[in-house]
């Protein structure tokens, strides 16, 4: 049980950074989880907290101790990787107790820990097969265990899941998260799939080269994400962007975009006067978008061509055109889209976000 | 369809020629190792004994200094082997995983040290073991043989190392084990099969070495199998007693044989994979 504090962390190889200038209060018992595309330093950031990589600048504090020059051995982190990496030598048992007996742990210790552990993670039957006789499941609950026995202050995991079937996975996800909620332990986990961010995170951090663009509850990043970046992140289908234009006096003013006009009032028209260049970003999500005259439907209405139409099931993704410019709606699977045609669509004024052109920075 | 046949022919001759110019002489080696020593002389040369003897093998084994020069091959092969088996698995451990400057450099020097003729080095070595005060002793012949066996060991087992992944290195450090744990009790039992491989080639490098063995010893002290074979001597300086020589090289060879072939697969698995899969 700890908290975790990077403190103007920084990482380089050579002339180039890796991490910039990271701070991060990671409280006790939360489940925090790094998001990213790739390449974006979430391993890199993981592996400093363990101690697997040293750090150029900074200060990096498990449970308020200042751990930078201390040894990976040394912090009472736990890790479980991507490719599992199990002792292929040893069999489930040995490759659980490996770390306790390092340790120097009792006999009869260690081994009602991997008891306890199997139990929990439904091993009891495979202690005696070796890493190569187990399905890929196996190996990662396996990995699990390995961490847990040892119970240490902070859990780590990079992409845990990734090398898993998408039935496993959601799977996996639910048994981590459940593991969480039983051990209380503060987990630091990192993916670059969104989904797992959002369905398994007390709090999500999302980077982008090297540097962290937002951090906040899911559902935090999700209505109020903080940059056009985040926005386009988080949410399947991803949101639609679109080019706008300022038009109107300061008093009144008007985004345009296309066919779409979006007046705008108060706090929003205030936030947007301070544009140099008459230019924004427009951005909405495919499911607030509506037919016009169905429940939802606000009073900012447009007209439409369909270029395309994904039937996923319940809902069908439509790709729409708008001017020149592309977008998609999520709609109700009852709704006829053929392409070629037009649709009326509609939104709520308050479902639009608004991003600075060229900055990308979140203006309302 | 008569090309295929006459190409066919062709091969099985040469493969055939081929086959007997390797085996012969060993054929050679045991045959006349059983023939009694009126028999070796005879002509017409008999290819096949008409009488087998095991007289040779008598006298062979019944020669002290001969069973005392077994042993010394035994204590400097095995010597050279452990050693170079135990500095080269830290050497290749090291060359493997970490960054340091000259590693490249020091890779091709181990390498280049191997490719010296031997006796290129032999003075060097003589005046080395003088010095020493090791002249004649196991230590000036297992200090020599490391020459060729450890940077051969070194190099197949840095490869061997190159493909466990150094992920289990890492979830090692985690679970608290220092770089020797690691070593021990991770890699070793994963390089296995490179380390028996590697032991297995330089203890029969080192078995049948000849020219640092006749240099670096003056007697049964530390005098060594091949030696102490081709310094057998018979009645008079004109005669070579080559039934008591082929039955002595038949005595050192088949262990050796028996045990290469014994480990074969190994030694290819060894030589070819890393064997270490997820
Ligand atoms: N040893 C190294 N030397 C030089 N550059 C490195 C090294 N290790 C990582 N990098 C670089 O650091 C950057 C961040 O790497 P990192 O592994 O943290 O990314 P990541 O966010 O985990 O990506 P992924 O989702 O692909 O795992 C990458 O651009 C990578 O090329
Ligand atoms: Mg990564």
């Amino acid at each position: 049980m700890a908290n975790v504090s990077l403190r103007g962390v920084e990482k380089s190889y050579g002339a180039f950074k890796i991490v910039r200038q990271m701070d991060l209060e990671i409280h006790d018992g939360e489940f925090l989880v790094l998001v990213g595309p790739s390449g974006c330093g979430k391993s890199t950031t993981l592996r400093m907290i363990a101690g697997l990589e040293d750090i150029n600048q900074g200060q990096i504090l498990i449970d308020d101790q200042l751990v930078n020059g201390v040894a990976a051995k040394n912090r009472d982190i736990a890790m479980v990787f991507q490719n599992y990496a199990l002792y292929p030598h040893m069999d489930v048992f040995q490759n659980m107790a490996f770390g306790l007996e390092l340790r120097k742990f009792p006999k009869e210790e260690i081994k009602s820990r991997v008891e306890q552990a199997a139990d929990i993670l439904a091993l009891g039957d495979l202690l005696k097969r070796k890493p190569k006789e187990l399905s890929g499941g196996q190996r990662q609950r396996v990995a699990l265990g390995r961490a847990i026995v040892r119970q240490p202050k902070v859990f780590l995991f990079d992409e845990p899941l990734s090398n898993l079937d998408a039935q496993l996975r959601v799977q996996m996800r639910a048994e981590i998260s459940r593991l969480h909620a039983q051990l209380k332990t503060t987990m630091v986990y990192v993916t670059h799939d969104q989904v797992e961010a959002m369905t398994m995170g007390t709090r999500i951090v999302v980077m982008k080269g090297g540097d962290v663009q937002q951090v906040g509850a899911p559902l935090e990043l999700y209505t109020r994400p903080a940059n056009r970046f985040v926005a386009g992140f988080i949410g399947t289908p991803q949101m639609n962007f679109l080019d706008a234009s300022i038009e109107g006096g300061t008093d009144a003013p008007v985004l345009v975009a296309e066919a779409l006009q979006l007046p705008l009032q108060g706090a929003m028209a205030a936030a947007i006067s301070g544009l140099k260049d008459k230019r924004c970003t427009l951005g909405i999500r495919p499911s607030d978008l509506h037919v016009v005259g169905t429940p939802g439907a606000g009073p900012i209405t447009f007209e439409a061509g369909i270029d395309m139409v994904e039937i996923l099931g319940a809902v069908q993704v439509v790709h729409i055109r708008l001017g020149g410019q592309t977008m998609r709606a999520e709609l109700p699977i009852r709704v006829a889209c053929k392409p070629g045609e037009t649709i009326s669509l509609a939104a709520e004024p308050d479902a639009f976000h608004i991003f600075d052109a060229t900055s990308g920075v979140a203006i309302a | 369809m008569i090309i295929r046949l006459l190409s066919r022919t062709a091969f099985y001759l040469i493969l055939a020629v081929g086959l007997f110019y390797i085996l012969f002489p060993f054929y050679w080696m045991i045959v006349n190792s059983l023939k009694p020593s009126a028999e070796l002389f005879a002509t017409p040369l008999s290819y096949w004994p008409r009488q087998l003897t095991l007289d040779n093998y008598r006298a062979v084994l019944a020669d002290g200094s001969f069973v005392r020069s077994i042993f010394n091959s035994f204590v400097v092969a095995g010597g050279a082997t452990i050693l170079s088996l135990a500095l080269s698995s830290m050497a290749a451990y090291a060359l493997a995983r970490y960054r340091f400057a000259g590693k490249q450099a020091t890779l091709y020097i181990i390498l280049g040290m191997s490719t010296f003729p031997q006796i290129a080095v032999l003075g060097g070595l003589f005046t080395l073991a003088r010095a020493l005060g090791i002249y004649n002793t196991y230590w000036a012949l297992i200090l020599s043989y490391m020459i060729f066996t450890l940077p051969f060991c070194v190099w197949v087992l840095t490869s061997f190392i190159k493909e466990i992944p150094d992920t289990l290195d890492e979830a090692a450090t985690i679970d608290g084990a220092s770089a020797w744990q690691i070593l021990w009790k991770v890699i070793i039992p994963l390089a296995g099969p490179g380390l028996v491989a590697t032991g297995l080639l330089s203890f029969i490098n080192a078995w049948n070495e000849f020219l640092f063995a006749l240099t670096l010893t003056a007697d049964n002290q530390a005098r060594t199998v091949p030696v102490a074979v081709a310094l057998f001597s018979g009645q008079s300086e004109h005669e070579l007693p080559w039934g008591k020589i082929t039955a002595a090289s038949t005595v050192v060879t088949v262990p050796v044989v028996l045990l290469a072939l014994m480990f074969q697969k190994r030694i290819v698995e060894g030589l070819t994979s890393g064997a270490v899969k997820g």
